[in-house]
C-alpha cells in the first residue's frame, strides 16, 4: 500500500505522475511496429476456416474430397483431427473447436484448411461440401429460460440464474417508477483483425504461437488441452495487438492455427477478414432489464427491484460473470437499503456473447440511470440532484451485503462534473464567418438535411459504479520480474499490452522505485508466470502491483549490497532521484554506480485479497474493488428527422492516482467514444439468427465528426487498497456515457413537446421521430 | 493465378510486382508482394482509412485501388514519410500528444494528417474533423489526435521552414 511520495511539481521525468511517451510510439507512427497481422515466416502456409451458414442445423455429412484435390491445398481438418479436448471456453468448456454433429450459430467453425496462399485456401473452403439438416433456431432468451424448448446444447439452455435479496424486498416508498430497457448487441470493433502464426517444434511435439490476445496464459491452457499437450508445450508470444476491448479474451483462431501447423510440421498463418471477425469473436450481450424503483417523497431510494435477461448466444464464454456484474450493480452508485434482483443468462442460437469493456455494468447502467431520471421527474428534482441525494459513500453496502471499502467519491464525481462549463456554442453550432449555418455542426452533418430552426438542445446525466478485477473467488494474480544491473532495470511480465499503455507505466514504476532512468522491457510471452487478463480494468492495479513489488524487492537487494559495502543498516537507505542516500548520514551514491556489477533478479506474484462466491440469496463479498464516474452529455436533436449531434461530454472520474495523466485522458476519451457509439449508432443486427451488418459500412462506428469535445476532471483520491493508489480507468468511461447521451436526447425531445421513452439503445432515428 | 508483372513506383523506388492477380488491391500488393507492411487493412471497403496512401499526391484508401492501376504513378506510403528513427513532425506530435494507443489506425492517420496540412495550413476544428472523418480510430476517441494536428499546425505556422515532414 503506497501512494506517490512526491508532489506533482517535482516529478522526475518518466516517473509516476509524469506522462512520458509510449516506448512503442515511434514504431507505431512510422508503420514499423509489427501487429499480429503483419507477422510472416518463410515457407509458411495460410489457413482459413469454414463456418456454418445456419444458426442451428444438424451436420449430416461433410465431404472434404474435392478440397483435398485442389493444387496447393496441404491440409483439411475437422473435429476428427482434434487430438485433445474437443471443446474450450473461459469458464465452461462448452464451445467446440470444430462443430461435432450440430452447428449452433451462424459462423460456427466446421473445418479448416491450409494452403500455399490465401486464395487457394479460400477456394478449398468453397470445395468442402457440408450437408445440413436445418433445425429451428432458438432465438428468444425468454423461451430459453422458460424451459419449454429442447436443449440446443448438452449443458442446457440456461447458462446461469442468480438471485439477490437484500434487506426487506417488499419495502415500498411514496414514489414508484418502473421501466423495461433493452440494450443491443455491440461489437468491440478493434481495428487490428484477428491474426496469428504458429511455429511447430521439430517432431511436432510442441508449438510456439504468436497471437494478439488479452491473456497469454489462459490461451495457453485452453490451446494445450485441445492439442492434448502439457501446457508448457504451447509457448505463447504476444503479437502486436491492434485493440482488444474484450474481444480477444476468448479463443478465436488460436487452436485452429496450431492444429494446422502441427499437422503439417510447417509454420501456418491465419488472419480473419472484417466479415469473419464479426463471426469469430464474442460480442457485448444484448439484454432486457426490468426495474422498479421505490423512493421516499424526496427521492431517496427505498427499494430497487430488477430482473435481468442476458442473451448469451450459443456458447457460455463469460456470460455467467457478465450476469453477476450486471445484477450486483443493479442499484448503481447509490445507497439503497433494500433490493431484490433476478438475473438470467440464456443460451440461444445467436452469436456468442462475452466480454466487452464494461462487462455487464454497461447494460445495468442504462437501466438504472434511465430509472433515476424517471425518479427525478416524479419527485420534481433535477437529475443531478436526485443522484447527489442517493450518492454512495465509502462504507455503504451493496445488495450483495458487501461493504464498499474503497474510496467512493460519487458526490465529488457529480459535483466536479457540474462544475465543468457547458458548451458556449449556440444550438445548432457556431455559424460560419459569412453568417451561414455550419452544416457540419448540425445533426445529420454532411447530409445537410437538418433545418437549423428545428434543432433543440438537451442535457443528460449518467453516473456509474464498476467493479475492478475479477470476482467470485477467482485468484487473478499477476507476475512480474525485475532485474537490476549497472543502473538498468529490466522488466519481464506476461501482461498483454493492447494499446492501453501498460508498458509505459511499468517503466514509470521502475524509475520511481529504483531511481533508474533506463528501463528495458523484455518480450511479453509465457516464459514467466501469468499476469492474468488485460480486462476488468485490472492491469494497472494487478500488474502494476506486481511490477511495483518486484522493483521493491530488487531495491531491498540493492540496499543490502550498499549497506554491506558501507557498513550501514539497509533500513537507513532510500532512493532520492537517481541516488541511493543514507537517511542518517552523508552517503550518496548514484544507483548506476551502486548497482554496478550486481546481479539482482526478483520475481513476485501479486495477489489481491480473496473474494467470495455468492450464496443462493446473492449474498457475499464477491467483488475486489470499485471505481466511479459521472458523465454529463449535451446534445442537439432534430426531432423531425430523428437525428442527433452530441455537442459535448463532461466527466469527472474516480481514478485514485493518475500514474500517467495523459494515458488516463486517452482512456477516458476513448471509452466515451464507445459509450456514445452504443447510445446512438452501434448495433449488430441479426435477423432469424443471421448477422446482417458484419462490416464497417453497415456497422457504424463514431468518427471524428461524431465525437464531441470531452471535458474531463480526474478525481485523484489515492485508494489505500490499491498498490499504487491507482484505480483502473479503462471501463468506467464507456459505462455511464451511454445513458447520459440518451438522457440528453430525452431532455431535448421534452423541450420539443415530445415524450419519447427511448428505452432502448442504440437510439435509432425512428425511436425519436416516429 | 497469373504471373502478371508490372512495376510500381513507391516512395521513390521502382518495385517489380510478380505473382499478382490483375484485380489485386494496391493494399495487398504493397503488403504481400512488395513487403511494405506499414499500411494496414481493417475493413477492406474504404470505411476506416487504415490503408491510406498517396497516389500522385491524392490521398486514397489503398484497399479500393487496384495495384495494377497505379502503374506510372507516384505512390507514397507511411514508409516514405520519414526515415526510420527520424519521425516527421506529424509523427512526433502523435507520439508526444498521446494520439497513439494500439496504433493500428495510426499510419493511415499520419498520411491523412500530412495531406490535410499540406493543403490547409491552419485548419479549424471543424475542418480537421471533416477532413479526417474517413479515418476511424477505436481507441482514442480522437481528442488527442486533434491535439496533435493542432500542435503541428501551430508549429509550422510559426516556423517558415515548414517543418521536417513532407509526405508529398
Amino acid at each position: 500500500m503506497t501512494v506517490i511520495e512526491e508532489p506533482r511539481t517535482t516529478i522526475r521525468s518518466g516517473t509516476i505522475g509524469d506522462s512520458p511517451v509510449r516506448p512503442d510510439g515511434v514504431a507505431k507512427v512510422q508503420g514499423t511496429y509489427a501487429f499480429s497481422s503483419d507477422l510472416h515466416a518463410d515457407g509458411c502456409l495460410f489457413g482459413a476456416t469454414l463456418r456454418s451458414p445456419h444458426p442451428h442445423a444438424r451436420i449430416v455429412a461433410i465431404d472434404l474430397s474435392a478440397a483435398w484435390k485442389l493444387n496447393g491445398v496441404e491440409a483439411v481438418i475437422t473435429a476428427e483431427d482434434v487430438p485433445g479436448q474437443l471443446t474450450y471456453g473461459l469458464i465452461a468448456q462448452d464451445q467446440p473447436v470444430f462443430a461435432v454433429d450440430v452447428v449452433r450459430y451462424v459462423g460456427e467453425p466446421i473445418a479448416a484448411v491450409a494452403a500455399i496462399d490465401p486464395e487457394t485456401a479460400r477456394r478449398a473452403l468453397d470445395a468442402i461440401e457440408v450437408t445440413y439438416e436445418v433445425l429451428t433456431p432458438l432465438l428468444d432468451p425468454e423461451a430459453a429460460i422458460a424451459g419449454g424448448h429442447d436443449p440446443i446444447h448438452p449443458d442446457g439452455n440456461l447458462i446461469r440464474h442468480q438471485h439477490i435479496v437484500h434487506g426487506d424486498p417488499s419495502a415500498t416508498g411514496a414514489v414508484v417508477v418502473e421501466g423495461t430497457y433493452e440494450i443491443g448487441m455491440q461489437d468491440q470493433a478493434f481495428l487490428g483483425l484477428e491474426a496469428a502464426i504458429a511455429y511447430p517444434d521439430p517432431g511436432a511435439d510442441g508449438v510456439e504461437l504468436h497471437v494478439a490476445t488479452q491473456w497469454l496464459h489462459e490461451d495457453q491452457k485452453q490451446i494445450a488441452a485441445c492439442l492434448g499437450f502439457a501446457d508448457e508445450k504451447v509457448r505463447m508470444v504476444l503479437g502486436g495487438v491492434g485493440g482488444a476491448f474484450g474481444a480477444r479474451e476468448d479463443i478465436s483462431l488460436q487452436v485452429h492455427t496450431c492444429l494446422l501447423a502441427l499437422r503439417l510440421a510447417r509454420p501456418v498463418r491465419m488472419a480473419y477478414s472484417r466479415a469473419e471477425s464479426f463471426l469469430g469473436h464474442v460480442h457485448r450481450h444484448p439484454a432486457t432489464i426490468w426495474m422498479r424503483h421505490h423512493a421516499d417523497a424526496d427521492g431517496r431510494l427505498v427499494n430497487v427491484e430488477a430482473r435481468f435477461v442476458f442473451d448469451g448466444g450459443a456458447y457460455a464464454s463469460t456470460s455467467s460473470a457478465v450476469l453477476v456484474n450486471g445484477i450486483t450493480m443493479a442499484q448503481g452508485p447509490y445507497a439503497c437499503p433494500n433490493g431484490m434482483v433476478d438475473g438470467y443468462a440464456a443460451r440461444t442460437n445467436h452469436l456468442p456473447c462475452g466480454a466487452m469493456r464494461g462487462f455487464g455494468a454497461v447494460q445495468a447502467c442504462f437501466a438504472y440511470e434511465s430509472q433515476m431520471d424517471k425518479l427525478a421527474a416524479a419527485c420534481g428534482v433535477e437529475p443531478a440532484e436526485i443522484r447527489l441525494r442517493n450518492a454512495m459513500k465509502t462504507g455503504d453496502t451493496l445488495f450483495t451485503g458487501q461493504p464498499v471499502l474503497n474510496v467512493a467519491p460519487v458526490e465529488d464525481c457529480i459535483r466536479e462534473t457540474m462544475a465543468l462549463p457547458l458548451p458556449d456554442e449556440p444550438v445548432g453550432g457556431t455559424p460560419l464567418s459569412d453568417g451561414s449555418q455550419d452544416a457540419m455542426k448540425l445533426p445529420g452533418g454532411a447530409g445537410r438535411t437538418a433545418d437549423a430552426g428545428d434543432i433543440v438542445r438537451g442535457i443528460g446525466w449518467g453516473v456509474s459504479i464498476k467493479n475492478l478485477m475479477y470476482s467470485e473467488n477467482f485468484d487473478d494474480y499477476s507476475t512480474a520480474r525485475c532485474r537490476l544491473a549497472d543502473g538498468v532495470a529490466t522488466l519481464k511480465f506476461a501482461t498483454a499490452e493492447v494499446g492501453q499503455g501498460f508498458i509505459t507505466i511499468a517503466a514509470q514504476i521502475a524509475r520511481s522505485i529504483l531511481g533508474v532512468d533506463e528501463v528495458e522491457l523484455d518480450q511479453i510471452d509465457t516464459h514467466i508466470g501469468s499476469a492474468g487478463s488485460t480486462s476488468a480494468s485490472r492491469q494497472t492495479w494487478m500488474s502494476g502491483g506486481a511490477v511495483d513489488a518486484a522493483c521493491r524487492a530488487a531495491r531491498e537487494r540493492l540496499f543490502e549490497a550498499v549497506g554491506t559495502a558501507h557498513g550501514i543498516e539497509p533500513i537507513r537507505l532510500m532512493i532520492e532521484g537517481t541516488d541511493v542516500i543514507d537517511t542518517a548520514g552523508d552517503l550518496r551514491i548514484p544507483v548506476v554506480e551502486a548497482s554496478s556489477g550486481l546481479t539482482i533478479d526478483e520475481t513476485i506474484e501479486y495477489h489481491h485479497p480473496p473474494t467470495e462466491d455468492l450464496d443462493e440469496n446473492g449474498q457475499g463479498n464477491c467483488h475486489t474493488a470499485f471505481a466511479f464516474v459521472a458523465h454529463r452529455a449535451v446534445v442537439d436533436v432534430d426531432p423531425e428527422l430523428g437525428l442527433v449531434k452530441v455537442v459535448q461530454i463532461a466527466t469527472a472520474q474516480d481514478v485514485g492516482n493518475a500514474l500517467n495523466p495523459l494515458s488516463v485522458v486517452g482512456q477516458i476519451e476513448g471509452g466515451i467514444a464507445q459509450g456514445l457509439g452504443l447510445a446512438v449508432m452501434e448495433e449488430i443486427i441479426q435477423i432469424d439468427g443471421v448477422i446482417r451488418n458484419g462490416n464497417f459500412t453497415d456497422y457504424l462506428l463514431p468518427t471524428f465528426l461524431d465525437m464531441p469535445p470531452v471535458l474531463a476532471t480526474l478525481i485523484e483520491q489515492p485508494d489505500p487498497h490499491a498498490p499504487l493508489g491507482a484505480k483502473g480507468v479503462g471501463e468506467p468511461p464507456c459505462i455511464s456515457s451511454t445513458p447520459a447521451v440518451v438522457a440528453a436526447i430525452r431532455d431535448a425531445l421534452r423541450q420539443a413537446g415530445i415524450d419519447a421513452p427511448l428505452d432502448r439503445v442504440p437510439v435509432r432515428p425512428a425511436d425519436i421521430c416516429l | 493465378m497469373s504471373n502478371e508483372l508490372f512495376t510500381l513506383r513507391v516512395n521513390g523506388s521502382d518495385h517489380d510486382v510478380a505473382d499478382s492477380w490483375l484485380g489485386e488491391s494496391l493494399l495487398d500488393v504493397l503488403r504481400d508482394r512488395i513487403g511494405l507492411m506499414g499500411s494496414k487493412g481493417a475493413c477492406t471497403q474504404g470505411e476506416c482509412g487504415s490503408c491510406s496512401v498517396l497516389v500522385d499526391g491524392v490521398l486514397v484508401c489503398s484497399c479500393l485501388v487496384m495495384g495494377a492501376s497505379a502503374v506510372d504513378q507516384e505512390i507514397v506510403t507511411i514508409e516514405g514519410v520519414a526515415p526510420v528513427g527520424t519521425p516527421s513532425d506529424v509523427q512526433q506530435a502523435f507520439v508526444d500528444a498521446g494520439a497513439v494507443q494500439c496504433g493500428f489506425c495510426t499510419p493511415g492517420l499520419v498520411m491523412a494528417v500530412h495531406d490535410l496540412l499540406e493543403r490547409t495550413g491552419s485548419p479549424t476544428d471543424t475542418e480537421i474533423r471533416e477532413e479526417l472523418a474517413g479515418n476511424v480510430c477505436r481507441c482514442t476517441g480522437y481528442g488527442r489526435i486533434i491535439d496533435a494536428v493542432q500542435q503541428v499546425a501551430v508549429r509550422r505556422s510559426s516556423d517558415h521552414d515548414g517543418g521536417r515532414g513532407d509526405a508529398s
